[in-house]
């Protein structure tokens, strides 16, 4: 047996400057895709709590579907279906098109996941709180944006954090989407030096960097703005 | 307090009628729980609601600002009949300040924040006056000392009191108080009870569903007795803990009057 591969980290020292490159372009994504994920799992948790009910049975629509289907579907379909097949493109440039595709899949996945926790966070509101809101007058939008959803925000930052760190980790599955970033290099890596165990330990510390801190930044954050009742 | 209440029946019979229930129903399902309920609110009056547990006195005192909408009947203020849903019905409610059982305070949001969020968010006034004019009703209800802090960090009389300052902040017509003492320890009844007899001898329009037979006598002056979805009879307070006509009240005071 050949130690010296497995234990030779040289190949990640080689390529360090491709692997902060690589890395950079994960961080990009999930930052994107985590400010627009929240944006518009929020927007659909108020459809699902709407007096309306058509927006109520298109929020379930929408969370019972994205949250059903493979990432990788969603992804795919971004790229091949809306790129190549529908000619949608966000930018001439590949890369910067496959960057907002791989966005765009990724934050309308996410968002149904942000969704649910929210959802059980609005459940964790009293009833009264509602009911308080609508007594000195505000109107169903402005209770749930001033009243409902601050406190369903601070109920869920914890779980929210959960979903934060698996997106962070689904951001491997957009090679699918023909974008560039740290799993594309490991196979890259792979087929040039050979799956070695290094590669494997190298990658996986990199993106424990990443989701380590969100994790204990969420949890300081939850224990930070939680509600006292 | 007797001084004031006289004075306001003086008033009373001048102001005409501020809320006025014509043949109100309602049902959770297929339990009746209000039946044909008749009553008129005049300006300045404070009625007190009184009667056993499920009698409908709270779903009565929530469809005035239609926390509970109704099934059949009625309901006007100043006026107008409440409207169906909508920035019509959010307007309305601005006018008719409502007391919790539970306080119901923003749990998130400090005590002055609390009292400024309607006349800010809903009478759109000026940020600086609104905080101004919630110091003034803290101070009045007195708790302006605990204006920064935090629901949780008040006691329960306290709390209510913040609550009866945020209803106030909305210039309200009419005050609505669900049983506000009743989730309180017996301690803290009283601090809410006194600023609730001031505010009935400045002339506040009131609803009050209430066990509290003592702030009835000291500053109702109609008292509606309800047992089983209907008013069974109105009266004055004088009248109906030393006179009651109907059976159901005399029972209802001998059980609890008593003690």
């Amino acid at each position: 047996m050949n130690w010296n591969v497995l234990l030779d980290f040289s190949p990640l020292a080689d390529n360090s400057d491709k692997l902060l490159s690589a890395f950079w372009a994960n961080i990009r994504i999930s930052v994107t895709v985590g400010i627009l994920s929240l944006v518009l799992g929020t927007l659909i948790t108020a459809m699902r709590v709407s007096p309306v009910r058509v927006l109520r049975v298109a929020g379930a629509f929408y969370v019972n579907t994205l949250r059903n289907t493979p990432l990788t579907l969603v992804l795919l379909f971004c790229s091949l279906g809306l790129s190549d097949t529908l000619k949608f493109r966000i930018s001439h440039t590949p890369s910067i098109n496959f960057f907002w595709l791989a966005v765009l899949g990724m934050s309308v996945y996410t968002a149904a996941f942000v969704a649910e926790s929210l959802r059980a966070g609005i459940n964790t509101v009293p009833m009264g709180q509602a009911e308080a809101a609508r007594a000195i007058g505000l109107t169903f939008t402005q209770s749930l944006r001033m009243v409902i959803m601050p406190q369903a925000f601070r109920a869920v930052i914890a779980p929210l954090g959960s979903v934060m760190i698996a997106m962070i980790k689904n951001t491997t599955v957009v090679l699918v989407a023909s974008y560039y970033e740290a799993a594309s290099l490991m196979k890259d890596m792979f087929e040039q030096y050979g799956a070695t165990l290094p590669i494997f330990i190298g990658f996986a510390v990199g993106f424990m960097c990443l989701t380590l801190p969100t994790g204990f930044f969420f949890n300081w954050l939850a224990k930070r703005m939680a509600v006292v009742r | 307090m007797t001084d004031g209440k006289e004075a306001r029946e003086a008033e009373v019979s001048g102001g005409g009628p501020l809320v006025v229930l014509e043949n109100v129903n309602k049902f959770y399902g297929d339990h009746h729980v209000l039946k044909d309920i008749d009553l008129t609110i005049h300006r300045g009056e404070v009625v007190v609601v009184i009667g056993p547990s499920g009698g409908g006195k709270s779903t009565l005192c929530r469809t005035i600002n239609r926390l509970e909408p109704i099934d059949g009947g009625t309901i006007r203020i100043d006026g107008k009949p409440l409207p169906e849903e909508g920035k019509a019905l959010a307007q309305l409610r601005a006018d008719v300040g409502m007391v919790f059982q539970s306080f119901n305070l923003f749990a998130h949001k400090t005590i002055l924040q609390n009292v400024t969020l309607g006349p800010i968010k809903v009478r759109k006034a000026d940020k600086t006056e609104a905080e101004q004019r919630a110091m003034e009703l803290l101070e009045r209800v007195g708790i302006a000392s605990q204006a920064e802090k935090y629901p949780a960090q008040l006691s329960g009389g306290q709390q209510q009191r913040a609550a009866i300052a945020r209803a106030l902040a909305m210039r309200p017509k009419v005050m609505l108080f669900d049983e506000p003492t009743s989730a309180l320890d017996p301690e803290m009844v009283k601090e809410v009870l006194d600023v609730m007899i001031n505010l009935a001898a400045e002339g506040m329009t009131m609803v009050v569903v209430t066990h509290e037979m003592g702030f009835a006598r000291a500053s109702a002056n109609k008292v509606v007795f309800m047992a089983d979805g209907q008013i069974v009879e109105e009266n004055t307070p004088g009248e109906f803990f030393t006179n009651a006509r109907s059976d159901r009240a005399k029972d209802f005071l001998s059980k609890i009057l008593t003690h």
